[in-house]
């Protein structure tokens, strides 16, 4: 079986969690034997790239040098488009180019590569508009290669998905990692939701990261349930142990917060559960681990609430620092709002770090040897990280049992379930 | 004749390095060195040097007739000992000719006086001990860092034995009574309190380069000044000349027939602050209840505190300090001391576009959580 499948990120170049996700499922496809061609827009920015370049997955160093399972790539083709250096294509001449390529001829396809393509020289703007140019090439794409099933993952992607669907008449597969609602609370992004909603629309079948994320899409996109799988996400086991980093310097408890300082991820209650836990205990560290737009008022906060001393910002961190701050960690917080998944979590509970994660989250629905709290009760979230620090009972069976628990948290099931959900859209 | 009194700062904070939350508890280490050292290098050499080789010229010209007061901050002159001792020959070569009277001020360059008064002790104590081994002198007039003042300060000042104090001519204190008059504390008057003449100071550090300023003007000022008016106090940063204003704009020219020029065309001489009390009777009160400085238009404290992340770091700072002064390592005192510069908090202001207030709480915090972690 092959899968065309189009995302918008891949290790190393990603922002969230949606590239770490698919770097695991397509290697957990690839032990199913399933083949994985996969598309992404090339990283923003790099200007030099004039030509548009489609590359082998044994070109591709950075992303498979590091990887000692090797032999799973060469059932994954790794390809870069560079969306954003295709220069701005108006209106009009987009309107023309659609139709053309609707008839998927191969020389539409070879003029939009052509460096001599007469293009308005302009580069795009917004994101609106890398989406519409990605549609544009991902049907393209689906015209030169042979595929069983097409998977498009998260809204930007889902115009490539349906036009390569409507190219090429192969069953779609759309899979939601997030809602417009996730990341905007209720103030939505209309254009956002209309994409994702006619994506979903569009799809033979749709595949949410958790039953939390299948009841907004059932409830709030109107999509037929029938047609709505839940696979939960899985995490890349790790051999890494914290005896490889530094222990905290401090004498006391360290509670940590990571990930991006967004409304989503609720980083305010955390805020007001560590004065709260101060109140009674003021050894207690606590650390915000990340950056976002919320971040500023974070700090002013702390500030005003006069616990700047124990209470630490560390910017955005990533690859070893991530793992660094997990083992200097004595909890996990992750207090999100709504989160379809949230796979940070696993990753600490990986490394032997107890968690506490809000009940709206995607992940609380997978794993049993953690702290749940609704996310607004900010009493609540308090007493469960002051139960872990000062109760060793709680604390030793968290990292026991978490981590345990954890690891048999593999991509290679959820895999085999995603294979499912494409066969009963092949209609095998 | 009138009185025409000069008298500069300086001073250079040490600046902290980055130091990360992976830090605490194990790197106890917080001064940018590279930096501290290029600063403090480059400034003797554009500054310090030529305008001391300058001052001790003025000096062998004009003899007892060239007088003025530097204060000298003690991080300052830790730093000048490590990383430029040339710079700090040089002044102990000026201030030997006696002509050069040495202010009392607090050892960090600190704002300790609105803090703690204890604290605010010992950092007088700490520069007094300094002036004395470094310049063998022991200073009478006390000018606070910015010349931040009010009632209560002056009051402790004059419990620490100085009988006058430097301050700012702040407008919204005086009102229509005129700088240029010797006046005396609220509270206690044996302090004597002299005012700095802001229009004047400004007029030659902010305005000289771009608005063609000469010693002219400045004479004719002079010369336009009530005739009852006593004394004309001038404060300026010492890193004006060479550094904030570079040689180029003939500052240093400026500076060299400003003297003959006032004593020639003027009935001013030059004079110590301390010389002024001696000489002049005070004529009133100087009734500063809300603490004034002589930063910004508003010449309030809102340069160093009044935001949250100011007031958060000010109050863990000085929670410290009676483990502090109890503790026996001297590490620690110093690392104190040093994070006490008033730079630390005006780098957390959030009032002027530009910096960045929250990066620099969010390092300093991490800083003082460590400090902190030492002091257990």
């Amino acid at each position: 079986m092959r899968v065309l499948m189009f995302g918008w990120e891949f290790p190393p170049h990603i922002t969230g969690g949606l590239g770490t996700a698919c770097f695991g499922m397509t290697k957990g496809l690839a032990k199913n034997g399933v083949d994985v061609l996969f598309v992404v827009p090339k990283a923003f920015g790099d200007e030099d790239q004039t030509n548009v370049r489609i590359l082998n997955a044994s070109d591709v160093t950075v992303d498979i040098d590091h990887e000692t399972e090797r032999s799973y790539w060469d059932r994954v083709q790794y390809m870069e488009i560079g969306s954003n250096i295709i220069p701005y294509v108006g209106p009009e001449q987009y309107a023309t180019m659609f139709e053309e390529q609707r008839h998927a001829t191969q020389g539409f396809h070879s003029s939009v590569f052509a460096p001599r393509y007469e293009f308005s020289g302009k580069y795009g703007a917004n994101l609106m508009e890398e989406v519409a140019r990605y549609a544009l090439i991902g049907s393209s794409l689906a015209t030169k290669y042979d595929f069983d099933v097409i998977h498009a993952h998260d809204w930007l992607t889902y115009s490539a998905g349906i036009a390569a669907k409507e190219t090429t008449g192969k069953p779609l597969v759309v899979h939601m990692h997030a809602t417009e609602f996730d990341r905007s609370g209720e103030n939505i992004n209309t254009d956002v939701y209309a994409i994702e909603k006619r994506g979903m629309e569009a799809a033979d079948l749709v595949i949410t990261v958790s039953d939390w994320t299948r009841n907004i899409v059932i409830e709030k996109y109107g999509i037929n349930p029938d047609k709505v799988i839940t696979v939960h996400n899985a995490v890349e086991p790790s051999d890494k142990s914290l005896d490889e980093y530094e222990s905290s310097g401090l004498k006391n408890k360290v509670v940590t917060f990571l990930g991006r300082i967004t409304y989503q991820k609720g980083p305010e209650y955390f805020v007001e559960a560590a004065y709260k836990i101060l109140q009674v205990d003021p050894t207690i560290h606590f650390v915000m681990a990340g950056t976002g737009d919320l971040l500023q008022k974070m700090v002013k906060r702390v500030a005003q609430l006069k616990i700047g001393a124990n209470f630490h910002f560390t910017g955005f961190l990533k690859g070893n620092d991530v793992d660094q701050m997990f083992a200097m960690t004595d909890v996990f917080v992750m207090p999100s709002i709504s989160e379809p998944f949230g796979i940070v979590p696993l990753e600490a509970m990986r490394l032997k770090v107890p968690v506490v994660i809000s009940k709206q989250s995607g992940v609380s629905e997978v794993v049993e040897h953690a702290l749940k709290v609704d996310f607004w009760d900010i009493n609540g979230l308090a007493d469960a990280i002051y139960g872990i620090c000062k109760y060793k009972a709680v604390n030793d069976i968290f990292r026991k049992e978490g981590k345990e628990e954890v690891d048999n948290l593999k991509w290679e099931y959820a895999a085999k379930k995603i294979k499912a959900v494409y066969e009963r859209a092949i209609g095998l | 004749m009138r009185n025409l009194c000069f008298y500069f700062q300086v001073h250079q904070p040490y600046r902290l390095r980055t130091y990360r939350f992976f830090d605490i508890g194990k790197r106890h280490f917080y001064y940018d060195d590279y930096k501290n050292r290029i600063t403090m290098q480059r400034v003797a050499e554009r500054c310090y040097i030529p305008m001391n080789n300058l001052m001790l010229k003025k000096i062998a010209e004009l003899g007892n007739k060239m007088k003025f007061a530097i204060s000298f901050s003690g991080v300052g002159i830790e730093q000048m000992e490590v990383y430029a001792p040339y710079a700090l020959e040089s002044f102990k070569k000026l201030v030997a000719t006696g002509n050069v009277e040495v202010l009392a001020e607090t050892y960090s360059h600190s704002v300790a006086s609105l803090m703690n008064k204890d604290a605010f002790k010992m950092e007088v104590a700490e520069h007094k001990r300094l002036m004395k081994e470094i310049f063998n002198v022991r200073p009478k007039t006390f000018h606070n860092t910015e010349l931040i003042y009010s009632n209560e300060i002056g009051a402790d000042v004059a419990e620490m034995g100085f009988d006058l104090m430097l301050t700012e001519g702040a407008k919204h204190v005086l009102g229509w009574k005129s700088p240029n008059y010797l006046y005396v504390n609220a509270i206690n008057p044996k302090l004597k309190v002299m005012l700095r003449n802001w229009k004047m100071s400004d007029e030659i550090a902010f305005k000289f380069s771009h608005e063609n300023f000469k010693v002219d003007d400045f004479v004719n000022w002079l010369n336009s000044i009530p005739e009852e008016e006593e004394v004309v106090s001038v404060f300026i940063d010492y890193e004006t000349f060479g550094e904030a204003l570079d040689a180029s704009t003939g500052i240093f020219e400026f500076m060299n027939y400003l003297p003959d020029a006032v004593l020639k065309d003027t009935d001013f001489q030059l004079v110590t602050p301390h010389q002024v009390i001696d000489k002049l009777q005070p004529t009133g009160v100087f009734d500063a209840p809300i603490p004034l400085s002589c930063r910004d238009e508003e010449r309030d404290l809102s340069t160093w505190m009044g935001n949250d992340m100011q007031d958060d770091a000010l109050a863990t700072l000085y929670g410290c300090f009676k483990k502090v002064k109890a503790s026996k390592d001297e590490e620690l005192k110093r690392d104190w001391r040093t994070l006490q510069a008033a730079e630390n908090f005006a780098a957390m202001c959030s009032k002027h576009a530009g910096g960045t207030p929250y990066d620099y709480y969010i390092n300093y915090m991490n800083i003082l959580t460590d400090f902190i972690n030492r002091m257990k």
